[in-house]
């Protein structure tokens, strides 16, 4: 089971980023667990400038916008 | 090559139309089609080049820069960054406790965020445009110098002690390291690490090819155009209004001799009107033309843009409520002093 989150202050591109991902772990029949991150506090620690981001098992592989599909299918 | 714009209203509101070019409603018609035409022309042509120029720079780059900078030159740089580098109001949490855990003092924060509403590529473009190189550049000054002092200002009265206590301890600690690394003259900090691992995981810019530089501009150009086209619908909307239906004689002789209490009224209903730059321009352009001097049109502009409640709401995530008084009663100062000055050398 993959540990997902996405950080980000609640903004549009945050939920469609979680969407995103879900959609595709379910067509790779990955099993994820995706959480948004919402409290600054956090979001600093993982050192993130640009929201949406997304750290999955604590590695934080992507940050400052919607990630394509390519992109999300390689974390997979 | 803008006057195309021009014949292309001309033509449909006169000939298609068959509106008289003397009537209110030809007029606000004529100015909407000639406006929203052209706007969304340079539009869609500017944010595609200058994405392609700016493809390298982000917001991680500059948070490097600027946390080597001496302060004093870091107040400016930080206002020119500002201006120039992408970054949506949603990030500006992020942004602010990036920079302020990475040791840059919050005035140098400050001026980047102060600047960042203000100035853009998009409403340098605009202005340009529709109000001519003169006003642009007393703009983008104006603008620059709000960032600036307003930055002076915050480090002069010591705001980081008015930061929310995670966040001031984030600033504490990051320049706890630098003072112990500059005398190990080791230069790894905490922010070097994440920036690894960032590196690793993004296109690394050096090596960035046009190809790549494409894909950015286009989705720079999407991400931006889905951000700002209504706003240039309201604004030209609005600008067009005042353009066909407020009589020339009623504003000018009203506000036109630029008195005193006009600037601080406009200013304060700017605070409920809340617009970015691309929207309040072309209602500048329209104000300007109707003999509303230049120094409370700015103030005005100056004040919808940057004095907004729900932005201001969100930074109460990292800063007291006492510290979002005084920059909000700052900005609001500011903005007055400049209407008035503007009115009284123009």
């Amino acid at each position: 089971m993959k540990q997902v989150k996405v950080l980000g202050s609640g903004c549009n591109k945050c939920v469609k980023t979680a969407e995103l991902i879900k959609t595709i772990a379910a067509e790779n029949e990955v099993p994820v667990n995706v959480v948004k991150e919402t409290s600054a506090e956090i979001i600093m620690q993982y050192g993130v400038l640009s929201t949406p981001a997304v750290v999955i098992n604590e590695v934080l592989v992507h940050s400052g916008s919607i990630p394509d599909k390519k992109k999300i299918q390689s974390w997979f | 090559m803008l006057a195309f714009f021009t014949e292309l209203a001309n033509w449909i509101t006169f000939t298609l139309l068959g509106l008289s070019p003397s009537s209110k409603l030809g007029d606000a018609i004529h100015f909407f089609i000639e406006d929203t035409t052209k706007i969304f022309f340079l539009l869609v042509v500017m944010i595609y080049f200058i994405a392609l120029l700016r493809a390298s720079l982000n917001i991680e780059k500059v948070r490097d820069y600027l946390a080597r900078k001496n302060r004093f030159i870091g107040y400016v740089t930080g206002s020119v960054f500002g201006a120039i580098t992408p970054f949506c109001s949603c990030s500006s949490i992020p942004v602010f406790l990036g920079f302020t855990s990475a040791g840059i003092p919050v005035g140098i924060t400050m001026s980047f965020l102060l600047t960042s509403p203000l100035i853009n590529e998009v409403a340098i473009l605009l202005l340009l445009s529709l109000v001519g190189w003169e006003i642009t550049l007393l703009y983008v000054l104006v603008g620059m110098a709000v960032g600036i002092l307003g930055g002076v200002f915050l480090d002069l009265i010591r705001a980081e002690r008015m930061l929310q206590p995670f966040a001031l301890k984030a600033y504490q600690s990051a320049t706890a390291t630098m003072s112990v690394t500059a005398t190990m003259s080791a230069t790894t900090t905490e922010a070097s690490a994440t920036e690894t691992i960032m590196s690793s995981t993004e296109t690394n810019a050096s090596t960035m090819s046009f190809r790549d530089r494409h894909d950015f501009a286009k989705r720079e150009l999407m991400d931006i155009f889905s951000r700002v086209w209504k706003w240039v619908f309201i604004g030209v909307g609005l600008g067009a209004a005042l353009h066909g239906y407020v009589p020339m004689s009623w504003l000018e002789g009203n506000l036109g001799d630029g008195q005193w209490w006009s600037v601080p009224l406009a200013v304060l209903l700017g605070i409920p009107l809340y617009s970015n730059a691309t929207g309040v321009i072309p209602i500048m352009e329209s104000l300007i033309t109707k003999g509303l001097p230049i120094g409370t049109t700015m103030a005005f502009c100056m004040s919808t843009v940057a004095a907004s409640f729900p932005e201001f709401i969100l930074l109460k995530q990292v800063m007291t409520w006492k510290l979002l008084a005084i920059i909000f009663a700052l900005l609001l100062l500011s903005f007055t002093v400049i209407g008035w000055i503007l009115n009284i050398i123009h």
